[in-house]
Formats: C-alpha cells, sequence, structure tokens
C-alpha cells in the first residue's frame, strides 16, 4: 500500500489521475472501518486532510458552496441558519467523535442509502462539484446516486465541494433508529419547503436502493398547496392532504427487510415522518408569514 | 513509513508503520502506549478518544499518515495538559509536555487513592476516582479525554452538554450514573477555582 499525501487540490488530483484506483480518505470514518475490518486493500490511499480548501465553505447568494471534508460539527456550529436541514441531519451522526472527524463529501463517496447527508441535500436541492485534471462538472444530486452505494463520479474524479441551496423556508429532517446516538438510520426523511417557488421538496433515506426523492408526493402537495392557496392564506393544511401526501412519500419507497427493520415497517415509518415533518414546517412557515406578512 | 508528530507536547517519531495502520495502533504498539484502549475498532466505543489538534477523535479511525505533523494528547499526558491550560492558557509543544518514557509509566495515583501517593492527577481524573465511576477502567481513558475536552469548551454544562459530549463513549459496568456525577464534580470544582 502507498500513502499518497498531496498538500494541495492540484496535486490531489494530479495523484487521482495518476492512480484512478487510488482510494481517498478525508475523516476515515467509513475508509478505516473498511481497512481495520480487512474489507478492503486498496493499493493507494490518498489522503484529503492536508487539502485546506476542502475545509471551507463560501455563504454566497443562492448557495453555500460547502467543501468536501468540512467535518459534521461545523455544519451543526456554523450553518445552520443557510442549512438547517442539513445541520439537523449532521447532528443525528453517530456521536462527537465522529462528527468532528467525518463530513458530506465521505457520505457522497460512500453513497450508502443510509447516509444522514443524503435526505437533506436532496430536500434542499444540491449540485456536487466533481472535479478531475479534464476539468469541473456539477452533478445534480438527484442524478448523483446511481445504485446500491454507487455515485455517478468518475475513477478520476474527486468531489470538491456540494452548492447546496441556501434556505428560503423551513426544513425538517427526521430519523428512525433504537437509540439517540450512535445509530444507523432505519430509515430517513427530509423536508423542505420553499416559500419562493412555491414547492416542497422531499428525501427519503434507508428506504430504497438509493436515496430518493418522493417526486409524486411533492407534485400532488405543490399542486394541493396552489389551490387552496395555501401559501398565501397561511391557513393549516388540510388532514386528507397531509395524509394523501404522507401516503404517496410511503409508497414512493422500494425497501427490503433487513437486520434494522422490515420492509412494511419502513414504509409505514416514512409515511409518519413525511406527514409530521410536514406539520412542522408548515407550522413554522405560518408563524413566520403571520410575523412578516400580517397573515393569519 | 515513517510518521512525525508532537504527542502530549513532545515530537516523536514512529517508524515501519504500515500504511493502513490506525493511530491508535502507532500510539499503542509502537510508541508503549496503551492508554488509549482498542475496542471495537470502528468508531462504536469511543475508548480510542485522543485529541488530535485540539479535537477529540476516534484514534482508531485516524490512519497513521493523517498525524503527520499533527498534535496528539493521549490520557497519558492529560494531566499534564490539563495543568498547563490551568497555569499558562496552554502550552506551546515542546516546551513543556509529558515525555515518551513518562508517559509509559504514567499511573494514575490520586491523591484519594489507597497508594497515597499524589502523582497529580486532571482535575476530571480526581473527579472519576472521587465519585466513583471507575469500574473496570477499560472506557475510563476515552471518557476522561471526552469530558476534559468538553469542560473546556463548556464550563458551566447542563446535563444534556454532558451526555451529548459523552454520547460517542461506552462503559458496560458503570451504568454512567457515576460518570454523570463525576463530570459534575470536575464542573463544580472548577467553578470554584476561578
Ligand atoms: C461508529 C460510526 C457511526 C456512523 N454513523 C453514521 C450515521 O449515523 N449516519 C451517517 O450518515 N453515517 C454514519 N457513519 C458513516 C460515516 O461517518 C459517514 O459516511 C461520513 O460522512 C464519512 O465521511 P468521512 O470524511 O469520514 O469519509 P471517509 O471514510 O474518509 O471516506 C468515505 C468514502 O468517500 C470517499 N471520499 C471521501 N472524500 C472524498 C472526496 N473529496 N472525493 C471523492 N471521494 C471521497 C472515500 O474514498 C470513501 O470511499 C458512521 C460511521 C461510524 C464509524
Ligand atoms: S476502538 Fe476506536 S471507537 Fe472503539
Ligand atoms: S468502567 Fe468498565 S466499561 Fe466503563
Amino acid at each position: 500500500m502507498d500513502f499518497l499525501r498531496p498538500a494541495s487540490w492540484e496535486e490531489a488530483l494530479a495523484a487521482k489521475a495518476e492512480h484512478p484506483t487510488a482510494v481517498p480518505i478525508a475523516g476515515g470514518t467509513d475508509v478505516m472501518v473498511e481497512i481495520n475490518f480487512d474489507h478492503r486493500r486498496p493499493e493507494y490511499l490518498l489522503d484529503l486532510t492536508r487539502v485546506a480548501d476542502l475545509y471551507e465553505w463560501e455563504v454566497g447568494e443562492e448557495n453555500v458552496r460547502l467543501g468536501a471534508s468540512v467535518p459534521y460539527t461545523q455544519i451543526m456550529e456554523n450553518l445552520r441558519p443557510e442549512l438547517p436541514g442539513l445541520a439537523l441531519a449532521s447532528h443525528t451522526v453517530a456521536s462527537p467523535q465522529i462528527r468532528n472527524r467525518g463530513g458530506v463529501g465521505g457520505n457522497l463517496g460512500t453513497a450508502s442509502p443510509a447516509g444522514d447527508a443524503h435526505p437533506a441535500l436532496l430536500a434542499a436541492g444540491a449540485e456536487v462539484e466533481a472535479e478531475s485534471v479534464r476539468g469541473t462538472r456539477l452533478i445534480p444530486i438527484d442524478a448523483f446516486y446511481t445504485g446500491v452505494k454507487r455515485n455517478a463520479l468518475a475513477p478520476d474524479e474527486l468531489i470538491r465541494a456540494v452548492h447546496v441551496k441556501k434556505a428560503d423556508g423551513p426544513q425538517q429532517y427526521s430519523k428512525v433508529g433504537t437509540r439517540n446516538a450512535m445509530v444507523i438510520a432505519v430509515c430517513a426523511f427530509g423536508l423542505a419547503l420553499h416559500p419562493e417557488t412555491r414547492t416542497v421538496r422531499t428525501g427519503i433515506g434507508s428506504a430504497a436502493p438509493t436515496p430518493v426523492r418522493a417526486k409524486t408526493a411533492e407534485e400532488f402537495l405543490n399542486a394541493a398547496l396552489d389551490e387552496g392557496g395555501f401559501w398565501d392564506n397561511g391557513k393549516v393544511i388540510t388532514p386528507s392532504v397531509a395524509k394523501q401526501f404522507a401516503d404517496l412519500c410511503a409508497a414512493a419507497c422500494n425497501p427490503i427487510d433487513d437486520v434494522r427493520g422490515t420492509a412494511s415497517y419502513r414504509r409505514h415509518a416514512v409515511g409518519i415522518m413525511a406527514r409530521r415533518t410536514l406539520t412542522w414546517t408548515w407550522e413554522s412557515y405560518r408563524g413566520t408569514a403571520a410575523r412578516s406578512e400580517g397573515v393569519a | 513509513m515513517r510518521v512525525n508528530f508532537t504527542v502530549n507536547g513532545r515530537p516523536q517519531d514512529a517508524d515501519d508503520v504500515w500504511e493502513g495502520e490506525s493511530l491508535l495502533y502507532v500510539l499503542r504498539e509502537r510508541m508503549g502506549l496503551p492508554g488509549s484502549k482498542n475496542a471495537c475498532e470502528q468508531g462504536e466505543c469511543g475508548s480510542c478518544t485522543v485529541r488530535l489538534d485540539g479535537v477529540p477523535v476516534c484514534s482508531c479511525l485516524v490512519a497513521a499518515g493523517q498525524a503527520e505533523g499533527r498534535d496528539v494528547v493521549t490520557v497519558e499526558g492529560l494531566a499534564d495538559f490539563a495543568k498547563q491550560r490551568a497555569e499558562h492558557g496552554g502550552c506551546a509543544a515542546g516546551a513543556c509536555g509529558t515525555s515518551l518514557q513518562d508517559a509509559q509509566q504514567w499511573q494514575a495515583r490520586g491523591t484519594d487513592s489507597q497508594t497515597g501517593e499524589g502523582t497529580q492527577l486532571a482535575p476530571i481524573q480526581q473527579a472519576f476516582i472521587d465519585a466513583g465511576a471507575v469500574q473496570c477502567g477499560f472506557c475510563t481513558p476515552g471518557l476522561l479525554v471526552a469530558a476534559d475536552e468538553m469542560l473546556e469548551r463548556t464550563p458551566n454544562p447542563t446535563d444534556a452538554d454532558i451526555r451529548e459530549a459523552l454520547s460517542g463513549n461506552l462503559c458496560r459496568c458503570t451504568g454512567y450514573e457515576k460518570i454523570m456525577d463525576a463530570v459534575r464534580l470536575a464542573a463544580a470544582r472548577q467553578g470554584e477555582a476561578v
């Protein structure tokens, strides 16, 4: 095994181009487990912890450009107003020690259906900035997950950053597990209200081969909110609408039975989380709308 | 490969390190510092917790090569680390710290322990002894490092703060109540000292 230690982003891209089989290691919270248990013996480890750019973030007009290695702890502490859904999701990851090391770049690299960043990114709207010596491209988050633990990166590409849309409304993240700390999601649900475009976006974790959006549920809810004038009148969402939305979210799942839970339990739990996160975010939207626009 | 880094305030190096080796392995097997425990090697138990450039991490999940040039504090150096922090607000690397030999021989002998010998302990270590928070002791080093860092950041922690900060550390003996007591005790003593 060789340990490659690029000191800059350019050096990292050059090393990945020269050794496409090199395994990048950032926080190591996925990679080291595999090495410790002999599940993986890469020829090259490509250490990214010396590449300072990856630990920085920029808050722009519309997006946050989040460096791939910014640890979850930093996201929770510094980006809560801009990225509330991702900050909530970050807080559910493992333990302080893991959150001090692991970040979204590693979560995307692993692309586990249970990764907690994914539902939050899907709901907020995001693009993955992938780069190689050949150039840079922005991969829409919906197109990033290509299969169980598979992603759209080419062998010579590295993740430089994730461009996440800044919240323009309330966001929530909900996760089912056996305890509060150190738990891989049985299933998880992210929801974001986007009052500017009058749309709702969702993200479902651990209930399909990849993280997915519940698109039919989103379309139904967008139409129902529009027809009822809800964005303007700020009324409580009709229970039948919330129920239909929840059912459609459950229907968007394609779960399996495994040690953490059965498929039918997952579908059921996703429906419950969909209804709850919709209620929480909508109540919060009504609250702010009432304050800023005087809507009852 | 060779890895150079600072351990408990003193520059150290390790030779013939395998590229896939963890920082925990280097500390225990190459430097003779078995204070950081190896239980799960998968980040679940926190018994290998050390500070890496000040930040608590599971040393079993840090590749040794990633520690190159970094600053590591282990439980063996915690007493001196806490002392320097209290007296000088910290320590420039190399100016103080715990030598490898001292660290290898370091033992917890609190002023209340039966030996009565009174090696100086970090306040959090003394509090663990006084509160009866140590049973088999396997989880203790990781808990001490994590709790000490929490008290540095959050001098007046709520119970929720303590639970959150220690949520990555498993203990199979105490049921955690005595550990909570110990951290509350250390926080209270820290408050009195100011
Ligand atoms: C005890 C424990 C509990 C955990 N609990 C959770 C949990 O609750 N929720 C959760 O989502 N995850 C959890 N994880 C998994 C892990 O912490 C996360 O997936 C984390 O986001 C990984 O980030 P990292 O920086 O440590 O990744 P690494 O382990 O360094 O890398 C992970 C993968 O991404 C690749 N990679 C890293 N950076 C880049 C880059 N810039 N470009 C391209 N590829 C890259 C690596 O090659 C590797 O394939 C847990 C892990 C442990 C050990
Ligand atoms: S040995 Fe590192 S967390 Fe258990
Ligand atoms: S005292 Fe035995 S594991 Fe904690």
